[in-house]
């Protein structure tokens, strides 16, 4: 992990996951394993959060929730999906009410994998997140620097630039 | 009268680990009605049985919840094991017990946490979750996981505890019992503790009686129900007693929970007491389940019912789960109606919800 420059807030958020891997994200993150002497802080607003992480894949119901959470945080954010079912929908893959793993509803930058995911390799999904973040802000604010006084991107959805390939895919196929 | 307001309470909610949603109606800073929308974890397990192989179906149904794994495991292979009239080993229905109790402990432990967390009482939440680690290590050192113990099989287990293991996990069992003591007097005996849980969202034994309560819920309000009476796998002969309170308010649930842990490891020492020397883990399973059974086991929250039926094929035609947590909604729906609504994180958590398990 280089040098980080800001202290990043969690969000963490419970996409239909066992329990599992929710448990494991808040052992994270108390003292024994203490995710927070990296920088981290868990909070429960979007509106503040700088990272977030999914547990569980995404069904029909909380589709629509785990969009508005991504849409309200601020930019730069970078999303960690965590447990199997998050990567790929896991053992649920085949039933009938679940659309997928957490990526069939928000870009995913870091995939933790594991059922349950270990603390251990969260707290690595988490570094490698906070490094992200680190990338992705000072990016930011060089973009504000070199276009002082217009608006940034005006996209919510777009977040980085593999966001705006896979944008302009889609847009390709339904002109298509 | 006040105004009357709707606020939503959740999905996405700094107290709730999980998502529930809660249409709460209130009069000034009173709760009037609470009306519950669940289905954020809904996956849909149930339909999978007819796909799966019944062996293989088993991994499935563990990881309907990830903290009360190991029961939900138990009662699929008891009602698997009632339909095809398996005998399970002396030994493996000791070892079952032990890590059913290990696993109700973890899952009291979080509770205490999570409630300690809900009145703001951040360094108790944490010392709750430090001792929770330790029954972890020793689950995870006997049976290879910290949440999802894959021990279990139709017939039987697949995983032994050694002797040098059991040296251990009855030393660490003496800490921990030292350990929550120490805790269990500042939930119980502390007076700022004590302001946010006495009294608070009384369920009278009657009340909870009606709305069918069950697990630690009813226990607080003066039922002694508890499955582990019926004295399933060994609980028969290690003189199970269910631990009752009366007050029927927060406080009496938190006691509850508290002396079951203590309970919990009583009848680990016990098992491991009265567990035969050595012997088979698993007896022979042959054909398919052919009839149904309903098998009855007690989850850490409560009174959960599996029931399956099989017609002589590789799998399952139905299986159906009725966890604790979908009885205790409608006690939590009685409970709010005329709280404060500064009270409302720590009554949802008090029926110790575990959606995922509810949603399925
Ligand atoms: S990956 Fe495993 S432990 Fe995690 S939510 Fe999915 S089933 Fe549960």
């Amino acid at each position: 992990m280089g040098k980080v420059k800001k202290s990043p807030w969690l969000l963490h958020y419970d996409g239909s996951s066992c329990n599992g891997c929710d448990i494991e994200v808040l052992a994270t993150l108390t003292p024994v394993y203490d995710a927070e002497r990296f920088g981290v802080v868990n909070t429960g607003d979007p509106l503040q959060a700088d990272i977030l992480m999914i547990t569980g894949g995404i069904n029909q119901q909380n589709a629509p929730v785990v969009k508005q959470l991504y849409d309200q945080m601020p930019r730069p954010k970078v999303v960690v999906a965590v447990g199997t079912c998050a990567c790929s929908g896991g053992v649920f893959r085949e039933c009938y009410n679940m659309l997928g793993g957490a990526d069939s509803t928000v870009p995913i930058d870091i995939y933790v994998p594991g059922c349950a995911a270990r603390p251990e390799s969260i707290m690595d999904g988490i570094m490698k997140a906070v490094e992200l973040f680190q990338k992705r802000s000072d990016e930011h604010d060089q973009y504000e620097k070199e276009h002082k006084g217009e608006a940034g991107p005006v996209d919510p959805n777009i977040n980085t630039a593999r966001d705006k390939v896979k944008m302009q895919e889609m847009k390709g196929a339904a002109d298509a | 009268m006040g105004k009357r307001s709707v606020i939503p309470f959740g999905p996405q909610h700094p107290v709730l680990p999980e998502p529930i949603h809660l249409d709460l109606v209130v009069e000034d800073e009173k709760i009037v009605e609470a009306i519950p929308n669940i289905g954020f974890i809904h996956r849909g397990l149930e339909g999978l049985a007819p796909d799966r192989d019944f062996q293989k179906y088993l991994y499935v149904v563990e990881r309907t919840c990830g903290i009360c794994s190991f029961g939900h495991g138990l009662g699929y292979v008891e009602s698997i094991e009632g339909i095809m009239n398996v005998e399970v080993p002396e030994r493996a229905r000791y070892l079952r017990v032990v890590w059913a109790e290990m696993a109700r402990m973890t899952s009291h432990l979080m509770w205490l946490g999570f409630t300690a967390d809900a009145f703001g009482f951040e360094s108790l939440f944490y010392e709750a979750w430090r001792i929770r680690e330790k029954v972890l290590d020793l689950m995870e050192m006997t049976t290879g996981g910290r949440l999802i113990y894959s021990v279990l099989k139709v017939g039987g287990v697949l995983k032994d505890i050694t002797p040098d293991m059991q040296k251990k996990i009855l030393d660490d069992l003496n800490e921990i019992e030292k350990e929550t003591r120490e805790m269990t007097k500042t939930f119980l005996d502390d007076y700022s503790v004590q302001t946010r849980l006495k009294g608070v969202g009384v369920l009278t034994k009657q009340q909870a009686h009606d709305v069918g309560a069950c697990g630690p819920m009813a226990r607080a309000s003066g039922i002694a129900c508890d499955m582990r009476m019926r004295g399933y796998e060994a609980y028969s002969d290690l003189g199970f007693e269910p631990v009752v309170a009366q007050d029927g308010d927060s406080y009496a649930r938190c006691e509850v929970r508290i002396n079951e842990i203590f309970a919990s490891i009583e009848l680990v020492r016990r098992a491991f007491e009265h567990m035969p020397k050595e012997g088979d883990l698993s007896a022979t399973v042959k054909g398919n389940p052919n009839g149904e059974y309903f098998a009855r086991i007690e989850q850490p929250r409560g009174e959960a019912i599996f029931y399956s039926e099989g017609h002589g094929k590789p799998n399952l035609d139905r299986f159906r789960l009725r966890t604790p947590t979908f009885a205790n909604l409608q006690a939590l729906c009685e409970t709010l109606k005329g709280a404060e609504y500064a009270d409302v994180p720590i009554l949802i958590l008090t029926i110790d919800p575990c959606i995922s398990c509810t949603e399925r």
